[in-house]
């Protein structure tokens, strides 16, 4: 994968290109995502990809003026926009199928396929999503992947907790990219989603990771109700990070979009 | 100098394996653990410590701001204020203060301060926090990046509201009004002073500097630990060309006195371990929400003072805390000496003295309070007498002033109010 930037109204915005194929657009979740992310490498064998990162992330430039969940969606519209796309195949994990949720409920005639993966966006008083923002680093494997075991050792390679750089530069980074995810998500990651969804007119596939603690199954349900003729594919032995512990089984899900 | 006497307001009843059975004394805190019947007595404990300080001749009397704590059983330091306001006679009523970015509209605040400084006649000091990522964040869900952005807007509107004389339209991001025009407003002129309690945020330094706001660093370190963060601030002072006035600063510091250092120790040992070993028990997830902290501030290599020492406060014992500066505690000398080096050492003309310490009891701080007052607070205050006349962070009360009480004893008779009023019986 190609790192380039495209210039938008609000920020130079960052992103990732590569593949060939039908043109689809892949939204992050709150955790961001790299050029080695191997799901992005599964999806550009079959798909020209384009990643953007959200403000903020990574080393892109941060956008104070995107605050809320309109700022949002409008921003990544005109990403789309810029990229001279059009009607790519919308594709969002977490936080970033909050966005391209909302993306095809405010333009519907303009998204026609939409994979969501494990989306946030919507709440449930009986199942609350646990808060992010509140959980220390050594409990997030158990949050994220089916097996919290591999998932630790994924999330600490590389990683040497003894370097004194270390904490600041991690703290910068979760102050650059929570931050910015804050504003939709936190302290409840829902803001008005609900209400929209039936302006959803694309071709939906809903993708969920099985043992998904984070943004548990049930909501896989509620999205499927709320979006007219949307398609569960649940995956087993797979968490939130599905996308990671499941990757060929998400890219031929999407792939049943066509 | 200006001393305030200071409660935090700590739940005095967390059981002693509190530590061990929870995982945070704020935000999450037990239920159970608060019995309102037995926080009748502690509320009324409380304030008459405050007001036994007044009668000290302690400059102020200070409350703040926490919600859902342990440790700080004052949501709404206001409704505190205004007991003090009338049961108090000379000392300011340090509000440290609203986190405004918490009310909606900040309005609010500008009407009940007002009230404040108009019941007190003009004593009221205003603070205004940013509030700790616990309370602001993930006790009252507001945006931690947006949090700095609101805060600053409901300061503006705050101020306009104090000193514009006429009705006006406010077009905020956060506040819309069509129709501001606060009535009452306060005496103290243009506002009352304004303290900006902080933890090391670069930015807020100027916001001080800028407004000649006071910059009142409220920690439970000590001073030794803060030389470096007042240096900070101080440093900007200076590149910012403006005079070095130590009331451009504050600083929150444990006081315990006894007659012999030994005393002391015996005395106030436990309540000194019950504060810090269960008070400050903060869950780090509570600690700093991702974007509340700037980049700037982060770099600089600030964290949040609720994030523990290495290895924890337990491990420090009442040599170690007296020692490092944690609590300044001993005999009346002791603590002169060590006063005067903190306030030489950070430049600071306010003080706010926390003489109530975690589970203490009434009898032990007004011990402790009265030394305090009568033998070291007197040699301490000539210490920069160069800057005597500076009252610019300080209150401007009214010369004659009325308090509670004032009514005659009986009600008057009809004939009585005939004579008063002239009109024929």
């Amino acid at each position: 994968m190609e790192l380039k930037t495209v210039q938008t109204p609000h920020v130079p915005v960052r992103y990732f290109e590569g593949g060939t194929g039908p043109d689809l657009v892949y939204l992050h979740g709150a955790g961001g995502v790299t050029a080695e992310d191997p799901f992005l490498g599964a999806l550009a064998a079959s798909h020209h990809v384009y990643a953007p990162l959200v403000p903020g992330y990574g080393d892109s430039e941060e956008a104070p003026e995107i605050r809320d969940m309109l700022d949002f969606t409008l921003h990544t519209w005109d990403v789309v926009e810029a990229l001279g796309l059009k009607d790519p195949i919308l594709v969002g994990h977490s936080m970033g199928g909050m966005i391209a949720a909302e993306m095809a409920a405010i333009a519907p005639n303009d998204v026609s396929r939409l994979a969501l993966i494990a989306p946030a966006g919507l709440w449930d008083d009986a199942h609350p999503v646990p808060d992010l923002f509140a959980t220390l680093p050594f409990e997030m494997p158990a949050l994220l992947f089916h097996d919290a075991e591999a998932g630790a050792a994924m999330m600490t390679a590389g990683r040497n907790v003894e370097d004194p750089g270390f904490l600041q530069a991690y703290l910068v980074t979760n102050a650059r990219q929570l931050g910015m995810a804050g504003r939709i998500l936190f302290p409840i990651p829902e803001r008005g989603l609900s209400t929209r969804l039936y302006r959803i007119k694309a071709r939906t596939v809903l993708i969920w990771g099985d043992s998904d603690r984070l943004m548990p199954p049930v909501y896989a349900h509620a999205f499927k109700k709320g979006i007219a003729g949307a398609q569960l594919v649940s995956i087993p032995e797979a968490g939130h990070m599905v996308i990671v512990e499941q990757t060929a089984a998400v890219v031929e899900a999407i792939g049943r979009l066509g | 100098m200006k001393f305030t006497w200071f409660n935090l307001m700590p739940w005095p009843y967390l059981p002693d394996d509190f530590r061990e059975k929870n995982r945070s004394v704020w935000v999450d805190i037990d239920q159970k653990l608060f019995d309102p019947v037995k926080s009748h007595e502690v509320y009324n404990t409380y304030m008459d410590l405050l007001e036994y300080a007044d009668t000290l001749g302690f400059d102020g009397v200070g409350v703040n701001e926490h919600h859902q704590n342990g440790y700080g059983i004052m949501p709404s330091p206001n409704i505190i204020a205004a007991g003090l306001a009338r049961r108090t006679k000379d000392a300011a009523i340090v509000v440290l203060g609203n986190s405004i970015a918490l009310y909606n509209p900040p309005v609010r605040v500008a009407e009940e301060f007002a009230m404040l400084d108009c019941i007190s006649g003009g004593r009221l000091v205003a603070g205004f926090p940013v509030g700790t990522s616990m309370d602001t964040n993930y006790c009252y869900g507001q945006i931690p990046s947006l949090t700095r952005e609101k805060y600053q807007e409901a300061h503006d509107l705050i101020i306009k509201a104090w000193t514009t004389r006429e009705p006006f339209a406010f077009n905020g991001r956060y506040n819309k009004l069509r129709h501001v025009n606060i009535w009452p407003r306060p005496i103290q002129q243009p506002h009352p002073p304004v303290h900006i309690p902080g933890g090391g945020s670069v930015e807020t330094y100027d916001f001080c500097i800028d407004n000649t706001y006071s910059y009142s660093y409220l920690s439970f370190s000590g001073y030794l630990r803060a030389q470096a963060l007042m240096n900070g601030y101080w440093k900007r002072v200076e590149e910012r060309g403006v005079d070095k006035s130590p009331y451009r600063a504050g600083f929150a510091q444990t006081i315990l006195v006894a007659d012999t250092d030994e005393e002391a120790e015996r005395l106030y040992s436990e309540h000194v371990s019950y504060f810090y070993n269960r008070c400050l028990h903060v869950y780090p997830g509570f600690a700093d929400a991702p974007g509340y902290r700037t980049i700037k501030t982060i770099q600089t290599g600030a964290l949040s003072q609720y994030a523990p020492p290495r290895g924890g406060y337990t491990q420090l014992t009442w040599k170690e805390l007296t020692e490092q500066g944690h609590v300044i505690a001993g005999s009346p000398e002791t603590v002169r000496q060590r006063m005067e080096d903190l306030i030489k050492g950070l430049n600071v003309g306010n003080i706010f003295c926390l003489m109530h310490v975690g589970n203490m009891p009434a009898d032990k701080c007004m011990y402790s309070t009265k030394l305090f007052a009568e033998k070291v607070m007197p040699k301490l205050r000539n210490m920069f007498p160069d800057w005597d006349t500076d009252n610019r962070f300080w209150t401007s009360p009214l010369d004659k002033r009325v308090s509670s009480g004032r009514l005659p004893k009986e009600a008057p008779t009809g004939a009585d109010l005939a004579k008063a009023y002239g009109v024929e019986a």
